[in-house]
């Protein structure tokens, strides 16, 4: 998705001369969108499986964007405009205006998903049995389409499109690892992209290094330490658990050959 | 009223046609077995019934009235492999989402909605697994979890799709227990099924599919050796017919 959003942005950029979120928006939208049409098209009309004719697809757009991309730092004053940033991210890059913006669309998101969590959670789980028993799936769906696209926009200023859809993995996987309920799972990938982020900004500013790259370490680190060391998923906890359940029942196994001998 | 009456639906992918014409009118209170080889169409039709998948052609009316107005007393029990059972959530709150219909949009399970799904998993016997991960259910518990979930949506027409595919004995048994319950309750049942064998013990009706219908009716008159031989197309050996019909 954000990979796809590129030629969308570049080409809303070049529409409108100057960056402006809300201009983005429609553009990441439009090529979103088309990106998920074409993916479909592909799928319904040839052998290719989804995961393939989304390689596939990404990558074309991916690659269009970029081109585009480098032809406006090229021609359009681009480097002015912090275009570029796009690629890898800049947190320094956000203008007062920016932060606004990105309080507002958080705000709104989380509202919309605590209106609608029930919803999004029978409509990822079980689409048909949701669309059985009425609730309205194609525009919830829309709605968290709608989400996501917002999400990838406002995150490409900070984080790069580059690596965009890793922050939205990453959190997500490493708060599986800490419980089974979907609720705390939301609630815990948040705290987690919010942690990576702050770090991540921090360390950009100390280290004159890219915000999205070290964003995506702090969110890869918290990551690799819940696939280690949660208490009931966690790799070590598992290793330990089954350890322990060896030593028993080799010492069971122990006594009853002492009871035979004897 | 006849609960579900289905006429000349029609289903074709990319111009081919995997149903045609297919027309039956169930009686309420009977639990109809839906038979026939594999590619017949026997799924496609439940889905095309439940507009997941767009009819060429075709009605379905469920109590005399089209599908799309009566939605709410329909249950779906679907293939068990169609949803991700590692998804974070348990046993109880699968079953809630039965109830979701009557909860309403954006409002929150009361507690006689938890009632109710505790109630349902009861009857399933999975109580004592309400609060279990769903990815640690064996195969058997997790199709038991989905009946549980269509009792709590308290339809009057239900449609299963191979509920009883890779499901231990114990499971098979409460399974058929629960349809017959449905039955007394006046429900009606559609069920997708295999095993010929024991087509006679299961269902009042049967449906045979292979891509149009070769036979509807009451299984004692129409589950014979010539209507299966017509749905096989002559693969099922003489031997073992004879053994089906008895």
């Amino acid at each position: 998705m954000a990979h796809a959003a590129l030629p969308g942005i570049c080409i809303a950029f070049l529409l409108y001369g100057q960056k402006s979120l809300l201009v983005f928006l429609i553009g990441a939208a439009c090529s979103g969108y088309i990106a998920t049409v074409c993916i479909q098209f592909i799928v319904k009309h040839t052998r290719i499986k989804e995961d393939a004719a989304i390689g596939i697809v990404l990558s074309v757009f991916f690659g269009l964007g970029i081109v585009l991309l480098t032809w406006i730092n090229q021609h359009e004053g681009g480097n002015q405009s912090g275009i570029n940033d796009f690629l890898f991210g800049k947190a320094a890059s956000l203008t007062g205006s920016d932060v606004n913006v990105l309080t507002v669309t958080a705000i709104t998101m989380i509202i919309t998903i605590l209106i609608f969590f029930k919803e999004f959670k029978i409509i990822t789980f079980d689409r048909a049995f949701a669309q059985g028993i009425g609730v309205p799936v194609s525009l919830l769906n829309g709605v968290l389409m709608f989400l996501i696209v917002s999400v990838v926009v406002i995150g490409l200023q900070a984080v790069g499109v580059v690596l965009m859809s890793a922050l939205f993995i990453t959190p997500a996987l490493a708060a599986r690892y800490w419980t089974e309920k979907l609720e705390w799972m939301t609630l815990l990938a948040g705290v987690f992209g919010a942690l990576s982020g702050v770090a991540g900004a921090y360390m950009s500013l100390i280290a004159y290094v890219p915000t999205g790259p070290l964003v995506i370490i702090f969110a890869t680190m918290l990551f690799l330490f819940s696939f280690l060391f949660a208490p009931k998923r966690g790799l070590c906890n598992k290793m330990i658990r089954r350890h322990i359940e060896r030593k028993k029942l080799r010492s069971k196994q122990l006594m009853y050959k002492r009871g035979e001998q004897l | 009223m006849n609960p579900l009456v289905v006429e000349q639906v029609t289903v074709a992918y990319d111009r081919k046609l995997v149903l045609e014409d297919v027309s039956f009118s169930v009686p309420e209170g009977k639990l109809v077995g839906i038979i026939g080889p594999n590619g017949a169409g026997k799924s496609t039709l439940m889905k095309a019934m439940l507009n997941f998948i767009p009819r060429m052609h075709g009605n379905v009316f469920v109590y005399g009235k089209p599908y799309e107005k009566q939605r709410h007393l329909v249950g779906y029990v679907p293939q068990r492999n169609s949803v991700d059972w590692d998804f974070p959530t348990n046993a109880l709150d699968v079953v809630l989402m039965g109830r979701y219909g009557h909860i309403g949009l954006w409002k929150r399970p009361r507690k006689e909605d938890v009632d109710i799904a505790m109630q349902c998993l009861d009857k399933v016997s999975m109580l004592p697994y309400a609060k279990r991960q769903i990815s640690q259910l064996s195969g058997g518990q997790q199709q038991r979890v989905f009946l549980a979930r269509a009792l709590a949506q308290d339809a009057s027409v239900y449609f299963m799709d191979e509920p009883f595919v890779g499901v231990d004995a114990a499971t098979e048994k409460a399974i058929v227990q629960l349809l017959n319950e449905l039955k007394m309750r006046g429900k009606t049942v559609l069920v997708v099924h295999h095993d010929l064998q024991t087509v006679r013990d299961y269902f009042d009706y049967v449906l045979l599919l292979n891509k149009r219908v070769i036979a509807f009716g009451e299984t004692e008159s129409v589950f014979t050796y010539d209507h299966i031989q017509k749905t096989y197309g002559g693969k099922v050996t003489f031997l073992s017919a004879a053994h089906i019909v008895g």
